[in-house]
């Protein structure tokens, strides 16, 4: 108050209540991998919805359909999420009436990044990872940063136990530091990409307190979008 | 140059109560092609004739989806629908965005009436020159309602709208008791031989193949969102509907009088105010 | 904001018309202008909340199967003074939305007074069509997260409850960030580390609880929230929902048992 120059005023407080900064932002946790195939993608997120040590929700999807080709996954502060998807739905449904045409998953990727960019300097604290078929029919990832940074791809891991399934999926779908002729290392189906991204998950709730319960899996194909639901540890 | 001393201005008003350019706005509805809005217990059916302007020309859309619960068929100047519809759609994303439900059809239906009626209020505009059917399906079951150039909006059991939309009219209200009870197939096949009626009786007999009608058709209802029938589901419907019946009665000579192509402003300067030529049937509420 | 002919001209003078525009014609340009005293600054600068002043504790809310039940104490304090002992945190919003409210009980009355002015438009409308609850829930993120976002915060926790359309009961929680997700247990305030744990255990497994079960369970959440959390009292409303409509009923009291004090030795 001083440094106001108001002196007389008296600094009042009110006994017992804490007087914290408010921040705008909160992490609620959550994971996301997501896998390309050739004609297919695979998109699993967990359904645990917590900050610090309380889990607010169980069964929380994290996976939004766009389109019937395209689902976004975002984690982080569940807030921001909320309003960008709400936005990105809102978005997609002007588009589909002026163009006549529904978003492609490219489009929709670009669309993503310039949405989250507009907000560069008081960003959406988000990851996010959207899997769609793209206009060729080919799967494909795209990842993001908070601030609208994209990135296509072809198998990616985000959100609080990111970090620990990237490794992971290097490994088994990118086949790094792996010792064998090209010709023994297992193609990749359906069937495989999504047991990966079981077992990934499988794995990260056992490490990762903001991971666990059940895990989504959206299997995207140029017929539709077939769901699976897995149970996963639940403390 | 003028029809009469009263219609310098929109906010003119005649000494038998008129606003002759709200009447002139009126009138550009029935220039364009005619459009048929009907509905039964859990769906509501637009179907409308888009008449390429030329041979050269593709034909104007009649029919704009506004959301998963909502469109529109058109009767008038283009450009104005498109006015409309932007700001149409603008409402109901927002409201879908704010409440993550749909706008209810009604209250939409009014606010949209609130932002036509200002134009016909103030000397530098002028009213929308187009006319409206709704078709809306909500909480409340479906809608079809009408809204006219002077702001009014009519809730309908079944209307048609646009050039020779009397005999639309006339098969609706002869089959309007059969259309609450009836299936979707039939509610769909009743608003396609509504409209084959305003058809000029020569084109009806001279075309055969379904695109040649170029009918659009529309609906939405309970658990179906707003769809535009493909071409394929337009020629099965345009079979079907011929297969039911005769197309609403052909229009006979000296049937002229009722034709709404006529200029309204009657050369009676003593008709007094005219009320807006409405609907079929309205609804209480 | 409806009739924005003229959105890039800017008034001739103060409140004045836009060129193009009218002074004050019906249904013309409106001008939305914000109170004064959220755009100018007082004797003493600008100044925001940073935190809750009167607080209201937990709010509790159980689905089951036949709707949603909402409990909150009676209790607004002002930090650790026990000021206001007779308010109920349970509101009716209409009939089929229950809300119940914690943290700064100032935002709450505010947020209150803006929710029913909603419920009297819609009545102004008078076409049978009321708001349903995920519809209020949606909005109060929509209006939350814009306020988090200025920074400017409602310091404010809320359950909203209630029925939907076709019958289905809704549990929601929003926070004060917009923050906003459904679960058959939902709860603010020390409940959520108290009462939630509690009921998520009595939870039958792919089957929801009866009423019977959800009454039992309030009753006696309520009571363990009373013995543990300072900023509890006794008494409690409890809201309830059903498709044939909802109501606030109480004020409760919390079965108290403090025999058990006289045995407690060693402190």
């Amino acid at each position: 108050m001083s440094s106001l120059g108001f002196e007389q005023f008296p600094d009042y407080q009110v006994p017992g209540v804490k007087h914290p900064d408010f921040s705008p932002y909160e992490s609620n946790g959550g994971s996301i991998v997501a896998i390309a195939g050739d004609d297919f993608v695979v998109i699993a997120a967990d359904t645990r919805l917590s900050s610090g040590y309380n889990i607010h929700s169980r069964n929380q999807s994290k996976l939004f359909k766009l389109s019937p080709k395209t689902v976004l996954g975002s984690t982080g502060c569940w807030a921001d999420t909320l309003s960008l998807t709400g936005l990105m739905k809102v978005r997609m449904q002007s588009y589909e009436h002026t163009h006549l045409r529904t978003m492609t998953t490219d489009a929709v990727a670009q669309m993503l990044s310039i949405t989250m960019y507009n907000r560069r300097f008081f960003p959406y604290y988000v990851s996010n990872i959207l899997a769609g078929i793209d206009k060729d029919g080919k799967g494909v990832v795209y990842s993001y940063d908070p601030i609208g940074h994209c990135e296509r791809a072809t198998y990616r891991a985000g959100g609080s136990a990111g970090t620990l399934l990237q490794p992971v999926l290097d490994n088994q779908i990118g086949h790094k530091n792996i010792n064998l002729p090209a010709g023994e290392l297992p193609p990749l189906t359906k069937e495989r990409a999504v047991a990966v991204a079981s077992d990934t998950f499988i794995s990260a709730a056992e490490r990762d307190i903001y991971t666990g319960d059940s895990v989504l899996i959206n299997v995207i194909t140029k017929d539709g979008i077939e769901e699976k639901v897995l149970q996963l540890r639940q403390d | 140059m003028f029809r009469n001393q009263y219609d310098s201005d929109v906010t003119v008003w005649s000494p038998q109560g008129r606003l002759h350019q709200v009447e002139y706005a009126m009138e550009a509805v029935k220039l364009g092609t005619a459009t048929v809005g009907l509905k039964n217990r859990d769906t509501a059916v637009l179907v409308a004739l888009c008449k390429p302007a030329s041979e050269l020309s593709a034909s104007q859309r009649k029919i704009i989806p506004i959301d998963d619960h909502l469109g529109i068929s058109i009767a008038g100047i283009t450009a104005d629908a498109r006015v409309l519809s932007k700001y149409l759609r603008a409402e109901c994303l927002n409201y879908k965005h704010s409440y993550d439900f749909t706008y209810p059809v009604t209250r939409l239906i009014t606010n949209l009436g609130n932002k036509m009626q200002t134009t016909t209020q103030r000397y530098d505009r002028r009213p929308y020159g187009v006319g409206l059917l709704v078709a809306g399906y909500d909480e409340k079951g479906p809608h079809i309602y009408q809204v006219t150039p002077s702001a009014t909006f009519f809730n309908c059991k079944a209307n048609s709208i646009g050039s020779r939309s009397q005999s639309a009219r006339t098969y609706l209200d002869r089959n309007l008791n059969s259309f609450l009870d009836c299936s979707k197939d039939d509610i769909i096949c009743h608003g396609i031989n509504a409209i084959l009626g305003t058809l000029p009786t020569d084109e009806h007999q001279s075309r055969d193949t379904p695109s040649q009608y170029s009918i659009t058709v529309a609906i939405v209802g309970k658990n179906q969102p707003f769809k535009i029938l493909s071409e394929e589901e337009n020629a099965k419907y345009l079979e079907w509907a011929k297969a039911r019946g005769a197309p609403a009665d052909p229009r006979r000579p000296g049937d002229d009088d009722d034709d709404d192509n006529r200029p309204s402003t009657s050369d009676d300067p003593d008709a007094g105010p005219r009320d807006p030529q409405v609907a079929v049937a309205t609804e209480e509420r | 904001m409806l009739n924005n002919y003229n959105g890039m001209a800017q008034p001739l003078w103060q409140n004045g018309p836009a060129p193009g525009e009218f002074y004050n014609f019906t249904g013309g340009q409106t001008v939305q202008k914000l109170p004064r005293e959220l755009t100018t600054a007082g004797p003493y600068g600008t100044k925001r909340s940073t935190a809750a002043i009167t607080t209201g504790s937990s709010v509790l809310g159980i689905r089951y199967d036949g709707g949603v039940m909402l409990a909150a104490d009676t209790l607004v304090s002002y930090g650790s003074l026990a000021r206001y002992q007779n308010i109920d945190r349970v509101f009716k919003i209409n009939k089929n939305i229950l809300l119940g409210g914690s943290g700064d009980f100032a935002d709450i009355q505010s947020i209150m007074r803006n929710i029913d002015q909603k419920m009297i438009e819609d009545q102004c409308y008078d076409d049978n069509i009321e708001m349903k609850p995920k519809s209020l829930a949606s909005w109060m993120t929509r209006v939350l997260y814009n306020r988090r976002s200025r920074m400017n915060p409602l310091y404010i926790d809320v359950v909203v409850g209630g029925v939907e359309q076709n019958g289905t009961p809704y549990l929601a929680n929003v926070d004060l960030r917009g923050r906003a997700y459904e679960d058959f247990v939902v709860a603010t305030g020390f409940a959520r580390h108290l009462a939630v744990p509690l009921v998520r255990e009595n939870k039958p497994k792919d089957k929801e609880f009866t009423a019977e079960e959800a009454s039992q369970l309030i009753r006696k959440c309520m009571e363990v929230l009373y013995y543990r959390d300072t900023r509890n009292s006794s008494t409690y409303t409890v809201g309830v929902c059903t498709p044939n409509g909802c109501g606030v009923e109480g004020p409760y009291q919390v079965n108290e048992n403090w025999t058990f004090a006289a045995t407690i030795k060693g402190y």
